[in-house]
């Protein structure tokens, strides 16, 4: 099976990326992960799992919060992407930075990324979150290293601090 | 004199600003010019001879690369304890996913049609699958007896004990295989050129294992192999030794092709082919007399240790010297072996054979306490060892632990005593029944025995023009803290800000061998030697009369200025020395097994629903005495991760095996607890110090990993009143069990066990 | 990843017209993928047959929530998310909110899509019992015209439906008129999120003095299909709730049900637990008194 003869093309999209309009060249079918990592070189998206279950892959397409290893990228022409390098002007990151290392959230740091912009996600929709919106919120986030006990804590410290806009 | 303020205080994670970013560097965010990468073709057979090899033409093979065990340049093996594993097969395979070739190209996507057209023709062989197939002996696949190690440890005369016993006591139990489910798969770059030799960066715990390991598969000296850590996502023993062999791979195809190889696994391929936890089996007999005290008795612990020896001898030692928990024996017979079965090896997991046998232990005091007529409470005041006493190795306790008193104060916490109380008025109506369950257990940290004196650690700090100090260790930062402790360390002795101390990303041209990043060790150990080294580097200033004994850190970093020009570098270096009266027989497997051991009272409660049968954990209480806490948050963040990973050992992680192939392997359907399984877990610590740790540390990464297990059966087991042994327990077993045990309680029929 | 994404061609029409010729001109060669939570997991693992994908993700006709007088036409892209938050389903169908709510975490009930789950026809779908309790009603579209299916009638056997190769999901019609009813729903899965169900109960009632005036069961992960418990119902039905009806309707259920060991369960577990959930939803009736 020579593959060359029935090739599928590539094709052009563009979508804006932490603020940046981008262009990329690529397979339709190619994971948003993939491109993000490789055309892109924004690494900081982790692959955990390649099945959508550990949230190491989250980003912000048009706001929500999705698993870009489920994400072709012919699907996100048009949109707006932030990943967590696209994060630290965003109001809620240094209120959630600072927690995170106040509180240990992070260890090994592989989920971190995926974590904070779960995160972020959250306290958008809910500023104020009781121990149970936390806990849902972050239900598709696996950590291994931390138990989740401190990054429910880093979240709920979080939350108030983002009053200092 | 300093106060000490540095170490004892919650300075941030010194690395954490790059993991809050983003900015973290994990093997997988590098990328070298001209870099392959790598796929393996496997084994699909448990066991059988290698007939033949052929490769489908609809690929273009021209564009590969192909490495066989013919390509080897050193030995064809991954050098670690007895050196019987291969790095791939040549005519024969020993256990499903069992490496035979290499492929590598530079397009990725590429890789998986290519190990799919790769077919391979074997002669099937007779496989085993279980401890007992393994026992019975009628297969041999390992050695003369697939024995892979065994020990016997005896104190007293236990054949005497029998006679005088009120009570005899057996039971059996049983863990099964655990997966450490790092966020952060296996991984490594390796590169090769003719000057230089290979070069791999990768996801690991030691890099001087997986140095040893190159030198031998490669066939090149020590100066021509060198390994650096790269950012590791998670290890839990996971990456103690696989990454030896996933290096070895990356490096043969370095060298044959002249490029960079990247191997970096998916899950599912990870799942399948790496290591897990040695599942095991424990029986016990033992003799109580009429107060439930132990007399004696014998334990027989088996682990199953796959189909090469890999570390199951070292696994083994850990689960024997642990087997009699933090209890007195008078007499005692502790038999154990390890197994081999046509399975990926087992391997290290946070605990190391601990986890299993005080398991076994703890499950089989409540079984003495039931039987003798005393709550398990009770069982355990009347056997703890107190100072002055021996342990099962004849190792004398000489620290003043009152584990009395950690009980009393578990239960305080936990508020035990009123709760069972409740519970079991609680329980007589309704489909939740309540339960609350304790675990009494000890954890040694370090090496066994002369390990440490075999290890022979080295440990370099060096001082630059600008007054940094850096601290030089092969000890790998993977989430537990290594980073921060040793730089606190560092700092404290050097009476210098945190912030003026950096450690340095161990490479192996850069760092000494400070030890392998296992066993609990870092901390304590490495700790101190750091310190050491650190004091050297004063002491040094010192006796050049650059610096006085109390100095600002603006005259710290001039003296270090004006040393270096007069001398170049400022270095110091500190070599493990073995403390005077630890003395291990390691033919007896007897004596001071290890430095110091660490001491903790857990405490679980759990919630039977007998709609679902599934048992959930409302709260846990974890009472630990660790010598001393050198950094709070991250000490407590070591113990809610253990807890929460031995949760899933308990009720959530089950293997599930075919033919030795492990078929779930993916994260939908291999359950680990998440955000909305685990309670609040409740961290309290004790301090009693440790003459053989740095500011009196004892080891903690592993402590928690060996005491929820069986606090949780405790726990189920006072909700339904069934004894049961064996874990993971799924709410399928529950429901098994409880449909055919006799319901001694009068519920009301809306309650009783279903269907 | 095991897919070579070279392999395969994902195209974008963008309006449903364009997709539906696209599925008749071609039968069977084509995919239809929305927000991928399925078939991204299956090319992931290598294990997708398609090489032709037709993005349906951005089609305007599929993603809307209309509300009519007796109706609500659910539109087959919408996501998990959108259904949570939409506000009459929340009140009015709030079995499906709920397990809308217990589909995936977060992120992928933001890209996880009714149509979908219902078109990939796995019998382990959260939100399907509910549908079936709801006498879910979907239009089937295609360059031929449009049909009406009950989806009762949907499901034909495991992972078949009665679609055909050039048919789409357009939309989910549930009539509205469950305000009145007790509802309740359990799922049982191996953790409390992210995890495909072992059983899944949906379950509306009505019942005045505790005689029993209508009751709808459904259950998810018990049978090749998701399973409408027509024969409990009858047994049900107009009966007075009490302790030996409710042994009743167990034994019938673990009757009706067909069950199987899996990668995630057994089916003496399943069968148990699925007993014990009908039984638990009556005892909450009668306590509920029937009332909504």
């Amino acid at each position: 099976m020579n593959t060359s003869a029935d090739q599928n093309t590539k094709c052009e999209v563009s979508f804006t990326v932490n603020g940046e309009k981008k262009s990329v060249l690529a397979h339709p079918m190619e994971r948003l992960l993939d491109v993000l990592r490789h055309e892109l070189e924004l690494t900081g998206t982790k692959e955990g799992c390649g099945e959508g279950e550990c949230g190491s892959c989250s980003v912000l397409l048009d706001g929500m919060l999705v698993n870009s290893c489920l994400v072709p990228v012919a699907q996100v022409s048009g949109t707006t992407i932030i990943t967590i390098e696209g994060m630290s002007s965003h109001f809620l990151m240094k209120p959630l930075q600072e927690a995170f290392l106040e509180c240990g959230g992070a260890q090994c740091g592989i989920c971190t990324p995926g974590m904070i912009l779960a995160a972020v996600h959250l306290l958008e929709k809910t500023p104020n979150p009781a121990l149970a919106d936390i806990r849902e919120g972050l239900s598709g986030n696996l950590c291994r290293c931390t138990g989740y006990m401190q990054i429910f804590e880093a979240v709920s410290k979080a939350a108030p601090r983002r009053a200092a806009k | 004199m300093t106060v000490p303020h540095i170490v004892g205080s919650s300075v941030p994670r010194k690395e954490g600003w790059d993991k809050v970013t983003g900015a973290a560097r994990y093997v997988d965010d590098m990328v070298l010019p001209g870099m392959l990468y790598g796929a393996t073709v496997r084994s699909t057979i448990a066991r059988g001879k290698i007939r033949n090899i052929s490769f489908d033409p609809s690929i273009p093979w021209s564009e590969f690369v192909v490495v066989s065990s013919k390509d080897i340049p050193g030995k064809n093996h991954i050098a670690l304890i007895l050196d019987d594993q291969p790095c791939l097969a040549s005519e024969a395979v020993n256990h499903p996913e069992e490496p035979i070739l290499l492929l590598a190209h530079p397009d990725r996507h590429k890789l998986r049609k290519a190990v799919d057209a790769v077919a391979i023709d074997y002669d099937p062989l007779p496989s085993i699958h279980s401890i007992e197939e393994s026992e019975e002996q009628s297969t041999i696949i390992w050695g003369s007896d697939n024995t892979l190690k065994s020990y016997l440890v005896e104190k007293g005369d236990v054949d005497a004990v029998w006679k005088d016993a009120a009570h005899i006591v057996e039971g059996e139990y049983f863990t099964g295989a655990q997966e450490q489910l790092y966020i952060e798969n296996n991984g490594v770059i390796a590169a090769y050129d003719p000057e230089h030799g290979v070069t791999v960066w990768g996801s690991l715990q030691c890099p001087y294992y997986v140095h040893k390991a190159l030198m031998a598969l490669c066939g090149l000296p020590e100066n021509k192999v060198r390994v650096v850590q790269m950012e590791t996502g998670g290890a839990f023993g996971g990456k103690e030794e696989y990454p030896s062999m996933i290096a070895g791979h990356a490096a043969l195809l370095a060298i044959k092709s002249g490029q960079p190889v990247k191997f970096v696994y998916d899950r599912m391929e990870d799942m399948v082919a790496t290591t897990k936890r040695h599942p095991s089996r424990t029986r016990h007999r033992t003799a109580v007399d009429k107060d439930g005290k132990i007399l004696g008795g014998e334990i027989d612990f088996t682990i199953d240790g796959g189909a090469y020896a890999t570390l199951s001898s070292v696994v083994l030692s850990r689960g024997t010297i642990h087997a009699g928990g933090p209890y007195h024996w008078p007499s005692v017979r502790i038999r154990t072996k390890a197994v081999a079965t046509n399975t990926p090896p087992h391997g290290a997991f946070r605990g190391f054979g601990a986890p299993q046998s005080l398991f076994a232990m703890e499950r089989h005091m409540d079984r003495i306490a039931q039987v003798v007529g005393i709550s398990p409470v009770e069982g355990r005041r009347r056997n703890f060892l107190k100072p002055g006493q021996t342990t099962t190795t004849q190792q004398v306790i000489r620290e003043e632990i009152d584990l009395h008193h950690l009980l009393d104060r578990a239960l305080e916490l936990s508020s035990y005593t009123a709760k069972k109380t409740r519970f079991a008025e609680e329980n007589k109506t309704g489909t939740r029944k309540k339960g609350i369950g304790i675990a009494a257990f000890l954890h040694g940290a370090g090496f066994t025995g002369s390990g440490e004196r075999y290890l022979n650690s080295l440990v370099g700090v060096e001082a630059g023009v600008d007054g940094t100090v850096r601290v030089l260790v092969s000890s790998a930062e993977f989430g537990q803290g290594t980073n921060t402790v040793l730089c606190q360390i560092a700092a404290e002795a050097l009476g210098l800000p945190y912030g003026n101390v950096v450690i340095a990303q161990p490479d192996t041209n850069v760092v000494p061998n400070s030890g392998p990043t296992v066993a609990s060790r870092t901390a304590m150990i490495v700790g101190k030697l750091v310190q050491s080294a650190a004091q050297g580097i004063k002491q040094t200033l010192a006796k050049t009369g650059f610096l006085g004994d109390n100095y600002t850190p603006e005259q710290f970093r001039a003296a270090c200025a004006q040393y270096i020009a007069a001398h170049e570098t400022l270095k110091s270096y500190a070599r493990y020395e073995a403390p005077g009266n630890v003395y291990w027989d390691d033919e007896k497997y007897r004596g001071e097994a290890y430095a110091a051991f660490a001491w903790a009272v857990y405490v679980a409660e759990v919630t039977v629903d007998l709609t679902t049968y599934a048992v959930s954990v409302d709260d846990f209480v974890a009472l630990q005495e660790v010598g001393k806490v050198i950094n709070p948050v991250l000490a407590e963040g070591q113990i809610t991760g253990g807890v929460a990973q031995a949760i899933g050992f308990a009720l959530y992680e089950k293997v599930l095996w075919q033919n030795g192939r492990m078929i779930n392997n993916q994260m939908t359907n291999y359950i680990m607890p998440a955000s909305l399984d685990l309670p609040p877990i409740r961290v309290f610590f004790e301090e009693l110090g440790n003459v053989h740790g740095a500011h009196g540390a004892k080891g903690i990464g592993e402590l928690p990993m060996d005491g929820p297990a069986p606090a949780i059966l405790s726990a189920v087991e006072d909700a339904t009143g069934v004894p049961f042994r064996s874990i993971p327990l799924l709410p399928e077993d529950l429901f098994e069990a409880l449909r055919d045990e006799p319901i001694e309680q009068d519920f009301s029929p809306s309650t009783r066990g279903r269907a | 990843m095991r897919a070579d994404p070279s392999d395969y061609k994902l195209v974008s029409p963008g309006t449903l017209k364009g997709v539906l010729s696209l599925l008749s001109s071609e039968p069977s060669q084509w995919l239809p993928i929305a927000g991928g939570t399925d078939v991204m997991v299956l090319y992931s693992a290598g294990k997708l047959p398609n090489r032709n994908l037709i993005n349906i993700w951005n089609v305007p006709e599929l993603r809307q929530i209309e509300v009519l007088p007796d109706s609500i036409r659910i539109g087959a892209a919408c996501t998990y998310t959108a259904l949570r938050e939409h506000e009459l389903v929340s009140k009015e169908f709030s079995l499906l909110a709920t397990a809308a709510s217990w589909t995936g975490g977060i992120a992928n009930q933001n890209r996880g899509t009714l149509g979908g789950n219902i078109a990939n026809a796995s019998p382990a779908a959260d939100s399907l019992p509910a549908l079936l309790v709801y006498d879910a009603e979907l239009t089937l579209v295609s360059v031929r015209g449009e049909r009406q299916v009950p989806y009762q009638n949907f499901h034909t056997g495991y992972k078949k439906t009665v679609m055909t190769s050039d048919e789409l999901i357009r939309d989910i019609s549930l009539p509205r008129r469950f305000s009145g009813y007790f509802s309740h729903a359990r799922k049982v899965g191996a953790r409390n999120a992210q995890a495909i169900s072992k059983v899944c109960l949906a379950a509306l009632g009505q019942c005045a003095h505790g005689i029993i005036r209508d009751v709808r069961l459904a259950l998810g992960s018990v049978a090749p299909v998701p399973l409408r418990l027509n024969e409990t119902e009858r047994v049900l039905t107009g009966q007075k709730i009490e302790a030996s009806l409710i042994d009743a309707a167990r034994k019938c259920v673990v009757k009706e049900i067909r069950p199987i060991d899996d990668i995630r369960s057994t089916a003496r577990y399943r069968a148990a637990v699925a007993g014990n959930l009908v039984a638990e939803f009556l005892d909450k009736l009668a306590a509920a008194g029937g009332r909504a």
